[in-house]
């Protein structure tokens, strides 16, 4: 009877991960502070798509000011522009663009405008396996191909024939609900219709790309910078007979590629002392450097340590 | 066997020992407790999980924001829809509940096969170094086994197995099946060890072929050991995580074969508990599927426990 207490032991072991899971969703690491020394601390939270890149940011510019701290947390853009507002955050990162809503009601929380400078930017790459004789798709197809009670469910409908025709359905490929990449894919390729079950929701970006590089009959949605030699980009139209766009750093800067976010830093009011240094060093070389490095798309030169227009985009 | 009996016996004996001086006699008392302490805070700790748990799900279902009939018969899984919020369980209930079945169609013959093999029909050497390795087996953590999946079989089912997706229900059963054989095996090998010697010697000295023996006398003789074997095989398929997370392709569909994906409740938890606003409904409908699996595994458990106490009657 020896394996018994083992078993026993696995029970309380999946609470205990309910436990832990429920723990970690509330606390984010926290940087360490070097004794003795005074320091500035500029609390910085938001979008969960960003987070990486927000921690790489603080972590560098720990080196180039050891004297400040950037605390950086995430649990959504919405949820960070909510913190601003109640004055428990200094910065907040916005994987999408602020709601009127949302600026009116800073406006008469605090009396203060929001101030949001683009720190980078992100295109949603559209990827299917290398045998798929498929170059290009429009928003409609994608459209009908994932949301729910959307009519394609095969590549012949697409006019396309697969080498093999057990691959012929086509499968899938999504991101858990939770993730900011499936809000985002859902708001602008779905039109916020909700995904059609069924679909396999992987956990990461770099699953999804993996997936569609195993799998004949996938198509899935994913960062670009996680583009790898297995997998094909596919160019992407707005409406049918307009011209599609590959998912490249022009065309992203442009606004050309459809399914492309600017990623934001917001403020209250016009931002001054350390956090203005923060922000300035953030779309700086140095921090447009790190953009780069995550897989997103950074600034143009021309464009970099300089404060937007303040009017809302549409 | 009975613990209490244990604790009389030897406070009962202290007199008779009277050269034992005085901090042997605190100190034991004081081991005494602690032990104690140790037997006790397993079950508390089972209970306040639990209550943790039920205390986290119970305001989503008392406040009528969900339906428990729908909760338990609908297979709309749209925790954070733009459009309409629903919670509908009973796709990854069946998720569960196939992969389980999967499982245990391969590791119940796999399982029992191998038990009757080491306890009847090995040398005399063979079976300590056989117990060895199949409890390796057991060690194997479940992340890896989920990369094994992964990597290893989920490509073979797309070549050879003619599947579409490589992660699937296939996939995941197999992996499952891989985990629970030890715990089958172990379990069952005591359980026809207990068997005793007179019945083979009986029905071999009534001319019985090893055959006959095995099938008609051990396995109706050992069947109670046997079937707990089984049942603790089911509860560590049903409560695995990891390893169905990455294999079973984590779709919210009802499966039609073999080859589909599924998603699996542990899995589904684990993906998006962490994301999930503290409080929220979603939040609290995760943790109602926490009750409903602790429920199941507490089941099926205790009906091992029952099996494995009518052994010991007898």
């Amino acid at each position: 009877m020896r394996p018994r207490p083992r078993l026993k032991a696995l029970l309380p072991s999946v609470a205990a991960a309910l436990v832990l899971a429920g723990l970690a969703a509330g606390c984010g690491p926290r940087p360490q502070t070097p004794a003795g020394t005074p320091l500035k601390v500029i609390q910085n939270k938001g979008s969960d798509t960003m987070v990486n890149l927000a921690q790489a940011w603080a972590e560098a510019y720990r080196k180039v000011r050891p004297d400040v701290s950037v605390e950086v947390s995430g649990g959504g853009s919405g949820v960070g522009i909510a913190a601003l507002m109640r004055g428990a955050v200094d910065i907040a990162n916005s994987s999408r663009d602020l709601k009127p809503r949302e600026l009116e009601e800073a406006r008469a929380a605090t009396g203060k405008e929001v101030h949001w400078y683009i720190v980078g930017f992100d295109a949603l790459a559209v990827y299917v396996h290398p045998s798929n004789p498929l170059e290009e798709i429009t928003l409609e197809q994608l459209e009908e191909i994932y949301a729910e009670g959307g009519r394609i469910t095969r590549w012949s409908d697409l006019g396309v024939q697969m080498p093999e025709p057990r691959f012929d359905r086509i499968i899938r490929i999504s991101r858990q609900s939770s993730s900011g990449t499936y809000e985002f894919f859902r708001e602008h390729a779905l039109r916020n219709r909700d995904f059609k079950l069924g679909s396999n929701d992987m956990n990461g970006s770099k699953e999804v790309v993996e997936l569609v590089a195993t799998t004949p009959g996938a198509i899935g949605y994913s960062g670009m910078g996680y583009a790898t030699p297995r997998v094909k980009m596919l160019r992407v139209a707005r409406k049918k007979g307009e011209p599609a766009y590959a998912p490249t750093m022009e065309n992203t800067v442009t606004r050309r590629y459809p399914i492309a976010r600017s990623l934001l830093m917001c403020v209250l009011g016009e931002p001054e002392g350390e956090i203005k240094a923060y922000l300035d060093w953030v779309r700086s070389d140095a921090g447009q450097q790190l953009v780069e490095d995550n897989g997103f798309v950074p600034i143009p030169p021309t464009e970099r340590t300089r404060p937007m227009p303040m009017t809302p985009t549409p | 066997m009975n613990p209490h009996d244990a604790v009389s016996h030897t406070r009962q004996g202290q007199p008779v020992e009277p050269g034992r001086p005085r901090w042997a006699r605190v100190a034991e008392s004081f081991i005494e407790a602690l032990i104690r302490l140790c037997g006790v805070s397993a079950v508390v700790f089972v209970l306040a999980i639990f209550l943790f748990v039920f205390r986290e799900a119970a305001p989503v279902v008392w406040s009528g924001k969900v339906n428990l009939a729908e909760f338990l018969g609908s297979i709309e899984w749209y925790p954070t829809s733009a459009v309409k919020v629903r919670y509908g369980a009973l796709a990854l209930i069946v998720g569960s509940i196939s992969v389980t079945l999967v499982a245990m169609a391969v590791a119940v013959p796999f399982g029992l096969g191998a038990a009757v093999f080491v306890s009847e029909f090995c040398g005399p050497r063979i079976p300590e170094t056989l117990k060895i390795v199949i409890e390796l087996l057991a060690a194997i953590p479940s992340v890896v086994w989920g990369f094994v999946g992964m990597t290893v079989i989920s490509p073979l089912l797309v070549r050879y197995a003619g599947a579409p997706i490589g992660v699937n229900l296939l996939n995941g059963g197999l992996i499952l099946a891989l985990m629970s054989v030890p715990i089958i095996v172990s379990i069952g090998e005591d359980a026809l060890k207990a068997v005793p010697d007179s019945y083979r010697e009986a029905a071999l000295a009534l001319g019985a072929t090893r055959w006959q023996v095995v099938w008609r006398v051990l396995l109706p003789a050992a069947r109670n050991g046997l079937l707990a074997a089984v049942l603790l095989g089911v509860g560590r398929a049903i409560g695995e995580t990891m390893a169905v997370l990455m294999a079973t392709g984590h779709a919210v569909q009802i499966p039609h074969g073999l080859l589909d994906s599924v998603r699996t409740l542990t899995a589904n938890i684990a993906a998006e508990l962490g994301e999930a606003p503290v409080g929220s409904d979603h939040y609290r409908v995760l943790f109602l599927m926490g009750v409903l699996l602790f429920l199941i595994t507490f089941v099926v458990n205790l009906a091992a426990d029952l099996v494995v106490r009518g052994i010991r009657k007898r």
